[in-house]
């Protein structure tokens, strides 16, 4: 609590700097739009005029924070094909297409942080995963492996896998790494002294591994599982791209990239930045209740 | 059989499963005949491996060796002969368990210091590396797998060297022109305003959570507007790299300038140093593992901004215009080997940064255990 003064002075500035932005950003088209008309803009004409366009060059805060909530509540409130009316998602609410993009996330983030444990498991368990498997797994995160995703998609389309499990893919790709780093890191964690009493109560490999590293690993987990849900996020928001903008965050980029709204690109970024501020507070909320349990809290 | 309890001791018995099934289905001629070399080498492999108990010192090195050579020639052997049937499947087990043997044996080998010992760590990960490759190779042309859907390394590679020019082309526009000006612009930016939050307390108690937030958000997603503001060429790719680098390599320099202990700035101040020079001699040094650790992470950042923006749209040249239309064409062996060129060019960029991180960070403790 010590630091909300600061952060939220920083927000604020933020959000300052972006309405000083905004003006000279869309003055070029407003005034173009006053010249054709024959008028001449005033100062004050000209910002009231930027801060309220159509398609502008950069949306003023105040216009995706109304393009959120009418994509959202209105749009499922009250709108024709919203919850309300229909009993299902409406498909212009940024709840639908979150969602979409939310499933293939989790889906991803699931295998992923699996995938990332049972590697780290082998690799402080066996000399010959630790010497060859590490080293790769390095290299496989300098390859941009987003690159790939339009392959994988388009490859697994056309064996007829299509829907979620392309996107969880990518996801998994993404978040399996952080979450292998990092227990490899945590899984090491006990030192000599630790492992010598558990060998001074003939502890087997696996009580060892239950009693000491597992337990051990935990403060590591969660900071890597932190990460990863973040990459699983990027993952599946750009596995939606080349599909062609069907539904999903990914595919509200797109689309407002086609036609020009801006708007809408900001707010589907939006939605997706709090989404993710969601999932690692949920993570960061499951990490305090585990280690308070533990008895590790700080 | 104490070989069992040597480390590898499992996988050399599959590998002497694998070649007994092999060789059984050899003789039955269930689906097709295998070639007698790559069995042969595989003989020669589990009788190498079954004598390896009872040598020590040089000649334990030399058969680890020997036993290398087997594994490559039934590995190229199995390549070349007639593929697709169950002995030949028996046999690719046998191998692939052979060689997972070998990097266990690599790994127990006696460490040697100076140049050979960084060349001796290489072995496992090259020889894990060659068999994932070579698994690839046998996997698609055993099976047939069409060239839509998964090409073959040696079709990749034949890709590779007869498109040299084009491959050329998307490299210098994404990576030189795209990753790097943006890479460096990002991080230049980013260092200099790190030493800004780092005068004022209130700055870094405000930014440095901001920060942190923003640093895990997909900022990916900015690329459309990017190439809606700085147009279809390389800037809008910069642009994007700028703002996925930025607020890593923010946090961590901001950490690593935070890094010294009370007592040694309190000597800085005991020798009436200026900011400048106690920036200069103690917290830049101090901060050096941090920046490096935001320049490791902001370089792979680079190269996947700059190619994912360019499926927003591009000039028609780059490596992401490349992979996003080749795949529409199907010519996956083309999207291949854009995607072999970015890992090896990210690879390079990484292993770059790491070695200047050696050469400057030395007294750290993470570079003198090595």
């Amino acid at each position: 609590m010590r630091n909300l003064g600061p952060v939220l002075t920083v927000i604020a500035a933020l959000i300052a700097l972006w309405y000083l932005a905004v003006v000279p950003m869309n003055a070029q088209w407003a005034q173009d739009q006053a010249r054709r008309a024959g008028q001449d803009l005033g100062f004050a004409a000209l910002v009231t005029e930027t801060m309220s366009q159509q398609r502008p060059r950069l949306p003023a805060p105040h216009q995706v924070a109304a393009e959120l909530w009418n994509s959202t509540v209105v749009e499922e409130w009250s709108g024709r094909r919203g919850f309300m009316n229909t009993g299902s998602l409406s498909n212009r609410s940024l709840v639908y297409h979150g969602w979409v993009t939310l499933s293939a996330t989790l889906l991803g983030f699931a295998i992923g942080s699996g995938l990332g444990i049972a590697l780290a498991v082998g690799i402080v368990h066996n000399r010959a995963m630790d010497a060859s498997v590490m080293p790769w797994a390095i290299a496989s995160q300098t390859v941009p492996i987003l690159a790939i995703a339009p392959m994988i998609i388009v490859v697994l389309n056309a064996v007829g896998i299509t829907g979620l499990v392309p996107k969880a893919i990518i996801s998994t790709y993404l978040s399996f790494f952080p979450v292998v780093v990092g227990m490899v890191k945590g899984l090491r964690a006990p030192d000599h002294m630790q492992l010598d009493l558990m060998k001074t109560y003939s502890a087997s490999g696996p009580q060892v591994f239950a009693k000491l590293r597992w337990p051990s690993s935990m403060p590591y987990l969660f900071a890597s599982l932190k990460v990863a849900i973040a990459a699983a996020l990027v993952g599946a928001i750009v596995a939606e791209l080349p599909t062609g903008a069907v539904a999903g965050l990914g595919a509200r980029l797109l689309s407002g990239s086609y036609y020009g709204q801006t708007v809408q690109i900001w707010s589907a970024l939006f939605a997706a930045a709090i989404l993710a501020a969601l999932m690692v507070a949920l993570i960061g909320a499951i990490q305090r209740m585990t280690l308070r349990r533990m008895g590790m809290a700080a | 059989m104490n070989v069992l309890r040597d480390s590898g001791g499992v996988q050399g018995l599959g590998m002497v499963l694998g070649l007994l099934a092999a060789v059984a289905l050899a003789l039955a001629g269930a689906g097709g005949q295998p070639d007698v070399l790559p069995l042969a080498a595989l003989l020669g492999a589990v009788l190498i491996w079954l004598s390896m108990p009872r040598l020590s010192g040089a000649v334990q090195i030399a058969a680890t060796g020997a036993l290398a050579l087997a594994l490559f020639l039934a590995a190229t052997g199995l390549t070349a002969g007639p593929m697709g049937h169950p002995s030949f499947w028996a046999a690719v087990v046998a191998v692939w368990l052979g060689a997972w043997l070998l990097v266990a044996l690599f790994a127990d080998l006696p460490r040697s210091s100076g140049l050979m010992g960084s060349l001796q760590r290489l072995l496992a990960p090259l020889t894990f590396g060659a068999t994932l490759l070579w698994l690839w190779e046998v996997t698609v042309r055993g099976l047939d797998v069409p060239r839509v859907i998964l090409p073959a390394p040696s079709a990749i590679w034949e890709r590779i060297l007869r498109s040299t020019d084009v491959l050329w082309v998307d490299f210098v526009q994404t990576f030189v022109k795209g990753a790097l000006s943006g890479y460096a612009i990002g991080v230049g930016a980013a260092l200099v305003f790190a030493l800004v939050v780092d005068r004022h307390d209130f700055l870094r108690r405000g930014l440095l959570p901001v920060g942190n937030f923003l640093a895990a958000l997909p900022i990916i997603g900015t690329a459309p507007i990017m190439v809606m503001w700085f147009g279809f060429d390389w800037p809008s790719k910069a642009a994007v790299v700028v703002a996925m680098v930025f607020f890593p390599m923010l946090v961590n320099t901001v950490q690593g300038l935070a890094a010294t202990e009370a007592m040694q700035r309190d000597l800085m101040r005991t020798y009436s140093a200026t900011w400048g020079q106690g920036l200069l001699k103690l917290r830049l040094p101090a901060a050096m593992p941090f920046i490096f650790n935001g320049l490791k992470i902001s370089s792979t950042l680079a190269l996947i901004g700059a190619i994912v923006a360019e499926f927003f749209g591009s000039p028609t040249r780059g490596m992401g215009f490349r992979i996003s239309t080749e795949v529409g064409r199907l010519q996956l062996d083309m999207v291949w080997a854009e995607i072999a060129v970015a890992a090896l060019a990210g690879s390079l960029f990484y292993g770059l940064i790491a070695l200047v991180e050696r050469w400057v960070t030395f007294w750290h403790p993470s570079q003198r255990g090595r």
